[in-house]
């Protein structure tokens, strides 16, 4: 048997190459200039940036407020649909999840083109509300699941011990659907706080998050700075997900 | 008298989807008492203890705590807490807030919080587990801690919902031993649930049998072992040898073709009855005088403190016997009941009655299929009719779509020479087979029954 | 009365959730060029899209070309992969083990912006061309792991003597390996297929750092391109609706075979 762990060792090789050789080319190429000698100034450029700082803290602003949004709204909907007594349907289930398996871009152009018919000026309202619209599937279903597979036992061993239904809701129901929430959180995010498509068709390009700007510096092949802009991202994500716990792949995993 | 009775159950029944999980179960528990729900899986106990915790509203009857009818209280505001089977302890509080959550819900102040949860974590001996996660802690340290947060709210009655189910032996017999300490100790009612009998037998002061929805016996461990009052009782509380016998009159009883003293009275003359004989009840013994009958000793193996033996009978009957001497297989042996040790009991039924409609001449409608039947005078089609089928006249086949009807193996009993089957068939209904083929319960069967076997009777309504 | 709040809340929350897609359906049988101007019914655009017949050119249709292809390789290529890589991480033991479901884990946590540059950046470092070989390597690269994670929890399911039983019945390790082992995984295969191939389809920010400057278009990235342009190809509304209508078929074939599947269980 033991034999067989060696069939990881291909794999091994590929992800060395394809996700950890890169992300050490974003430090390296973070820390260079133009012409390959060590640097600090891409790094310094940032802080001292007044636009990018402010695009910085935007970014994390609307992401914040994205994800707020998204449990506000969605709990409620997951608790309801893992309810058996108030949903017993599979398929309102999968209507919710439905969003997530079709394209992104898709869809929120669908959404933009809607607000115009509206009326709506596009900027940081429709900006907060298309993304409700496109990350709160990512939200639902994961608290959906953990809500799903959670045991009776604990809800009723609470209303055992004289727990009112809304102290089952707060003091066990929510505290164990802390996996299914983190997930959620996590997978609402990090996207949000890394688009840059998506606000731009949202804003008609009025507001640009952070992830415009990379891609804009790349694309200008300004890669030394983009790159030093990727890592701060990097940074904020790995600090995210240490905090938030390591649920993202599980629930994803799960998906059909 | 009626103020004795913490708990009182009246009339009390059940259904999920159309099938009776509870019929008119009554019964009542003193302050005080240790009572125990028995039976297996699917007898309806854990249904009813789930009822009196208030998780499933009854369809009929009441629950009286106290004198009160309760059915209508929610479960949060019975004063009856709930150690559940599988613990259910909340993952995400360690052991001390597992076991004050019911007190700080009650808004105990903390101090007197912090004394009861010590206090309890005294009784179940898990002091200085306070911090620990729940997660960390054993199958029987979550059991005790399970145990605790029942009991720190002082409950009028502690429901116990097959507590040990999940343990290991060895950690089931103390934990056993522990509950009837903390039962003493406390002073708390409590009502046990479990389908093993040997803990029902350990713990109870009184034991409720029950068996597909129905209570077959209310007593005393010692009333219940040594009196079973019908063949499903005494098959399942103990090793037993259930044969078919006959009162001949009072204190005279005929079974495995001898005839024996006993003890029971009020029979009438020569009807049939169940007689149960516990295996350590038989004497065995190397000669024959003084012997009431004779057998020849099948096979002998060693159950660590007695032996345990298979002898069949001159008359042709396996008879289980315990003895803390062996005798060898192939050997002649001599055996001997005492009068006190027969238990007689009345049977529920002596063949299967069954209503039914006249289809033709020669064909019946019962049990949701159509039976060939004799030709009998005065009975015309449309006419409805009760048949009488004799339990060897029901035939089972070894695969279904032979039989006439389908049906499952619920229930067997070996009577010595024979062995006597419940069958449920596919509508439900159930009909006693006696056979001398090998089923195993669950095995499904083709039903068949030979026209002669079904008398007709017509039935006036 | 609870039942009843429920169900608008969730009915409420599903119609703003389905109001673009209902809505760019609905104008997906007029013609006008832009949304929002009913000008009379009309199924030209879906005949347009069929016929490739359009004032754009045919960019939008070799855009769908190339997504299902980039998609189908990328898929294939992961789910083998993924299944052997799989076996071996299962195999693996203690430190080893974490270490390599710590790596599978980066590019499912990694956001499509990081991972679209620092494969640029790898590309660029490399001094590879990019192009259709690029986007498939990057595609692989973070659909692997996907199945990767589908697989694992039926190896940890699957009966661990099942393989050693086929090897004591006279198997060889290839054969067993096939007849054996293969079958138990067969789900967690092709669900892990079916994600890699809808997170390929789906994906716009790695293919739009990896397909260099040649021209290549997914449908994502026309998309993208098309609205920054402003005027959107009215044809993208049919196909948008077509896509929407073969999602949800798919989605309710493959639940309601599920929930037969269980009820057949069930009633055993």
């Amino acid at each position: 048997m033991s034999k067989r762990s060696s069939w990881s060792i291909p794999y091994f090789i590929f992800m060395v190459v394809f996700v950890v050789l890169p992300l050490i080319l974003i430090v390296m190429y973070a820390f260079q200039d133009g012409s390959g000698h060590f640097t600090l100034a891409n790094v310094t450029r940032f802080f001292s940036d007044k636009d990018s700082l402010s695009t910085f803290a935007l970014s994390i602003e609307v992401a914040l407020e994205n994800t707020l949004l998204c449990i506000l709204l969605g709990y409620p909907a997951a608790w309801i649909l893992a309810n058996k007594d108030l949903n017993r349907s599979a398929v309102t289930v999968m209507l919710f999840i439905m969003p997530m398996w079709i394209n992104a871009l898709m869809r929120t152009l669908a959404t933009a083109e809607l607000f115009n018919v509206m009326g709506f000026t596009l900027g940081k309202g429709t900006l907060l509300f298309g993304m409700v619209y496109d990350y709160i599937p990512f939200m639902i279903y994961p608290i959906y699941n953990t809500l799903q597979k959670m045991d009776a036992s604990y809800a009723e061993a609470a209303q055992d011990l004289g727990a009112t239904p809304w102290q089952v809701f707060w003091k066990v129901t929510v505290p164990l659907s802390k996996p299914g929430i983190m997930s959620g959180v996590l997978m609402v995010f990090m996207p949000t706080v890394s688009t840059f498509a998506i606000s731009e068709f949202l804003t008609n390009n009025k507001i640009k998050l952070f992830g415009t700007i990379i891609q804009e510096n790349i694309n200008s092949s300004m890669w030394n700075y983009g790159a030093a802009l990727a890592l701060i991202m990097l940074i904020i994500i790995g600090l995210s997900s240490f905090l938030g716990g390591n649920e993202q792949a599980e629930a994803e995993g799960g998906l059909i | 008298m009626k103020q004795d009775y913490i708990i009182d159950i009246q009339h009390l029944s059940k259904s999920f989807g159309g099938v009776k999980v509870l019929d008119d179960v009554s019964f009542y528990v003193r302050r005080g008492e240790f009572v125990t729900l028995l039976g297996p899986s699917g007898c309806g106990k854990t249904t009813l203890l789930r009822q009196i915790a208030g998780f499933i509203a009854p369809d009929e009857g009441q629950i009286l705590l106290e004198g009160r009818d309760i059915s209508g209280i929610p479960p949060y505001q019975r004063p009856l807490n709930t150690v559940f089977q599988r613990y259910a302890l909340f993952p995400h509080l360690d052991v001390y807030d597992n076991i004050a959550f019911g007190l700080k819900l009650q808004k105990v102040p903390e101090k007197e919080i912090e004394k009861r949860v010590k206090k309890m974590l005294k009784l179940v001996s898990m002091t200085d587990y306070e911090d620990r996660s729940v997660e960390s802690l054993s199958g029987g340290q979550q059991q005790r801690v399970a145990i605790a947060r029942a009991l720190v709210n002082y409950p009028k009655v502690l429901l116990l919902d097959e507590p040990l189910a999940a343990l290991d032996l060895k950690m089931r017999k103390d934990m056993q031993l522990e509950i009837k300490e903390i039962h003493r100790e406390m002073g708390i009612t409590f009502i046990y649930v479990t389908h093993d009998q040997e803990e029902a037998l350990t713990l109870s002061d009184t034991i409720v049998v029950l068996n597909e929805g129905r209570i077959q016996q209310i007593g005393t461990p010692t009333d219940i072992y040594n009196e079973p009052c019908n063949s499903f009782v005494a098959d399942f509380i103990g090793e037993s040898t259930i044969l078919n016998g006959t009162m001949i009159r009072d204190r005279r009883v005929e079974f495995m073709g001898h005839g024996f003293d006993c003890v029971d009275e009020g029979f009438g003359e020569n009807v049939p009855v169940d007689v149960v004989v516990r295996p350590e009840d038989v004497y065995i013994m190397n000669r024959l005088e003084g012997a009431q009958f004779s057998g020849t000793v099948k096979s002998c193996i060693f159950k660590g403190v007695h032996y345990e033996m298979f002898v069949e009978t001159d008359t042709g009957y396996e008879l289980m016997v315990q003895d803390y001497n062996a005798f060898e297989p192939g050997s002649q042996v001599g055996l001997l009941i005492r009068p006190d040790d027969i238990q007689v009991m009345r049977k529920e039924r002596t063949c299967n009655t069954i209503e039914g409609i006249m289809a033709d001449e020669t064909h019946v409608e019962m049990l949701g299929a159509t039976f060939e039947c004799l030709p009998q005078e005065g009975l015309a089609a449309g006419d409805k009719v009760r048949a009488t089928v004799n339990f060897k006249d029901v035939e089972l086949l070894d695969h279904q779509e032979d039989g006439t009807l389908a049906g499952e193996v619920h229930f067997l009993i070996y009577k010595g020479n024979h062995y006597h089957l419940t069958v449920l068939t596919d509508d439900g209904d159930r009909l006693w087979v006696d056979t001398n083929d090998i089923w195993d319960k669950g095995d499904l069967v083709g039903i068949n029954i030979a026209p002669a076997g079904i008398k007709l009777e017509k039935c006036d309504e | 009365m609870k039942k009843v709040l429920a169900k608008c809340y969730l009915w409420l929350l599903l119609a703003m959730l389905y109001a673009p897609l209902v809505f760019i359906a609905i104008f997906s049988f007029t013609e006008s060029k832009v949304m929002g101007n009913w000008t009379g019914f009309s199924t030209k655009l879906y005949a347009n899209l069929f016929t490739g017949n359009m004032n754009s050119g045919n960019g939008l249709i070799s855009a769908v070309e190339n997504t299902l292809i980039i998609a189908l390789i990328a898929a294939a290529v992961s789910t083998i992969m993924g299944t052997i890589a799989a076996i071996g991480i299962y195999n693996l033991k203690g430190r080893k083990k974490q270490a390599m479901q710590f790596l599978n884990n980066i590019p499912m946590i990694n956001p499509d912006i990081i991972t679209g540059v620092s494969l640029f950046l790898l590309f660029v470092f490399l001094g590879v061309s990019q192009g259709y070989v690029t986007v498939v390597l990057a595609h692989i690269t973070f659909c692997t792991p996907y199945v990767v994670l589908s697989v694992l929890p039926k190896l940890s399911q699957m009966n661990p003597n099942i393989y050693e039983a086929a090897l004591d019945l006279g198997a060889t390790p290839a054969q067993a390996l096939r007849k054996v082992l293969v079958p138990e995984l067969r789900p967690g295969m092709i669900s892990g297929f079916i994600l890699a191939f809808t997170m390929s389809l789906d994906d716009f920010a790695v293919t739009f750092f990896t397909r260099g400057t040649i021209g290549l278009d997914t449908l994502s990235t026309f998309i993208y391109t098309d609205a920054r342009k402003g005027g959107l190809t009215p044809e993208l509304r049919p196909l948008m609706t077509l896509i929407f209508l073969i999602v949800l078929i798919l989605l309710v074939v493959i639940n309601v075979r599920q929930e037969k599947a269980k009820k057949t269980v069930k009633s055993r």
